[in-house]
């Protein structure tokens, strides 16, 4: 009955895209500003056409998806453990805890003049500044959801006698799982955030020295073209990687009402 | 044939008999237990009871007499405020791999199969690798699952969610099971089957069972003692042993009068009349009723 449900609702979405951009257009082609600071979606899609046929998208994205991998293995490889001891430890829920939470109220941009000083105006800035823009948010959501855990598991573990690390990593981690996955992907969309906005600031060739390149040729059009670039990059990651594991794992964990 | 008929005829009273068991020869052995809450709520008072090996004792009152804390209390999940619990005279400290707890909800670990609860919950236990698909199948089909060995928690209905967890309990085998209102949340019809699996579960096993429940006809049906309990303080009133031979009928005649007699204390309970049981050593050690050997329990025909 309802099948074709989704597919009638893509279409609904597409329409209403397809509107939007042709107000846009419109708009351009008044000429109530200068079609060199404000161009239609037609020259904007020539010059991402443009960019992407010559290989510099593609170049500056690999190298910013090639940073944002690496700074997020090292978030999440440092965000997880440190959530759960969060969770268990009272050293750490009581000393560690209150210090992370102070740093996640920092915007992730302001430890750019701190990695600029102690490592210059290298990667490592960058790799920097987007670990310390996600992992504590990584960290307090994974603490989170150990803290969320069904306490009736957790009654039922004790009474089977299951104990030590077959405990954390047989009910704790995989009765967490669903929460920290959610805080993986918010990790995830701090990270991308805290990459664009260092590699606005020097020479970086990623997508964000695109966007200061185009700023600094006054070429518009180039600027929104990685705007939109951007955009899909950030779309396609997280429809792709995030909620399809997250749609899985629910599933799975009975979370969501497929009955 | 004819005595038996009778039998069905005798009165609820001669059924059901006040229950004196020696510490000594018990299994479960609550001594002058009693727990407070927060050291205000007064959750047990001066709770004595004794448990013989293969029991299936109900425990039966209304809504926060202490039942929940007594059965806590006797898994270690509560550290009582005062008085003593054994088990084979040994005195109890915290939970051990001896009792295990039920609950009223299945609390299956959604992540894993039927037979991946059962197989995680053996492995805890010690079994060894190979044997243990073998052994949760065994549970399994004593639960009337088979053909959900691969099945998701959250894709089987309440009853069969309670038989897995069941099962699961079985397979680990305690000596001691202790049961929180397993079937309160199920509807009437699944109620039914489930006590008739735990009645033939228990005539096969004769596994000592401590079940709790506000139901009178689910305590009738099930215990072979029916322990009743009153409020405010927490503490045992009536202690009856259940003279009706498993397997029992829901609808039996001398069970729905048994019912009738034990709604009847349950009423004087919930307006605070019902006379305090004569203690039985106190006043008259062991002469108006001598302590009834092991034997006189109901058994089923093997
Ligand atoms: N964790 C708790 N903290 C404080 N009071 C409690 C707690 N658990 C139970 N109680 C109180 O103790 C009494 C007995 O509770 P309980 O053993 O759960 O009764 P039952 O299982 O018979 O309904 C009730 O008055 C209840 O309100
Ligand atoms: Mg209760």
């Amino acid at each position: 009955m309802k099948r074709d449900a989704p597919l009638k609702n893509y279409a609904q979405k597409l329409g209403l895209v397809v509107v939007l951009l042709g107000l846009w257009e419109g708009l351009s082609r008044l000429g109530i500003w200068s079609p060199y600071l404000f161009p239609g979606p037609v020259t904007v899609s020539k010059s991402l056409w443009s960019m992407a046929s010559d290989g510099r998208l593609l170049d500056a994205t690999l190298r910013s998806l090639g940073r944002l991998g690496r700074a997020y293995v090292v978030s999440v490889a440092i965000g997880v453990p440190l959530g759960l001891l969060m969770a268990r430890l009272a050293f750490f829920r009581n000393a560690v805890k209150p210090v992370v939470m102070g740093l996640q109220a920092l915007p992730s941009i302001c430890w750019l003049p701190l990695a600029l000083l102690w490592f210059g105006l290298t990667d490592t800035s960058i790799l920097f500044v987007v670990v310390m823009g996600s992992v504590l948010g990584i960290a307090i959501a994974t603490e989170d959801s150990v803290q969320g855990v069904d306490p009736q598991l957790l009654r039922v573990a004790s009474t089977l006698g299951v104990r030590g690390l077959r405990f954390q990593f047989g009910v704790l981690l995989p009765a967490a799982l669903p929460g920290i996955v959610t805080g993986l992907k918010l990790g995830w969309s701090f990270a991308w955030r805290a990459l664009l906005a260092g590699e606005l600031l020097f020479v970086s060739g990623g997508l964000g020295q695109l966007l200061t390149v185009g700023r600094e040729l006054m070429d518009v059009p180039q600027v929104m073209a990685v705007m939109v670039a951007i955009i899909i990059i950030g779309i396609t990651v997280d429809r792709v990687l995030f909620q399809t594991v997250e749609g899985r794992l629910r599933r799975r964990w009975g979370l969501e009402g497929a009955m | 044939m004819l005595r038996a008929l009778l039998g069905r005829w005798r009165s609820s009273l001669r059924l059901l008999r006040p229950a004196h068991v020696e510490a000594d020869h018990a299994k479960i052995s609550v001594t002058q237990l009693g727990h407070r809450y927060g050291n205000k709520v007064v959750a047990l008072q001066d709770v004595d009871l004794n448990v013989r090996s293969g029991e299936l004792v109900c425990l039966l009152g209304p809504s926060g007499c202490g039942k929940s804390t007594l059965l806590y209390a006797l898994a270690g999940h509560v550290q009582p405020t005062g008085g003593t619990v054994s088990i084979d005279g040994q005195r109890i400290s915290g939970p051990g791999p001896d009792r295990l707890l039920m609950f009223q909800e299945a609390a299956l670990f959604p992540w894993l199969t039927v037979r991946g609860n059962i197989t995680f919950a053996l492995a805890a236990r010690g079994v060894p690798r190979s044997e243990r698909k073998e052994r949760a199948d065994q549970y399994i089909r004593r639960v009337q699952l088979q053909g959900f060995e691969e099945t998701l928690p959250h894709q089987l209905s309440g009853g069969m969610k309670m038989r897995a967890s069941l099962a699961r309990a079985l397979a680990v085998d305690p000596t001691v099971l202790l049961m929180d209102e397993p079937f309160g949340s199920l509807d009437a019809q699944t109620r039914i089957h489930m006590q008739e699996l735990l009645q033939s579960i228990w005539m096969r096993t004769h596994k000592t069972i401590v079940f709790v429940t506000h139901d009178v006809h689910e305590a009738l049906m099930l215990g072979t003692r029916v322990v009743l309990m009153a409020p405010r303080p927490g503490r045992i009133v009536r202690d009856l042993e259940v003279h009706l031979p498993m397997p029992r009928h829901p609808e039996d005649a001398a069970l729905t009068e048994m019912v009738r007699h034990v709604q009847g204390l349950l009423r004087e309970v919930e307006r605070n009349t019902l006379p305090e049981a004569t203690p039985p050593r106190a006043t008259a050690p062991a002469a108006s009723s001598p302590p009834l050997p092991a034997s006189g329990l109901p058994r089923p025909a093997r």
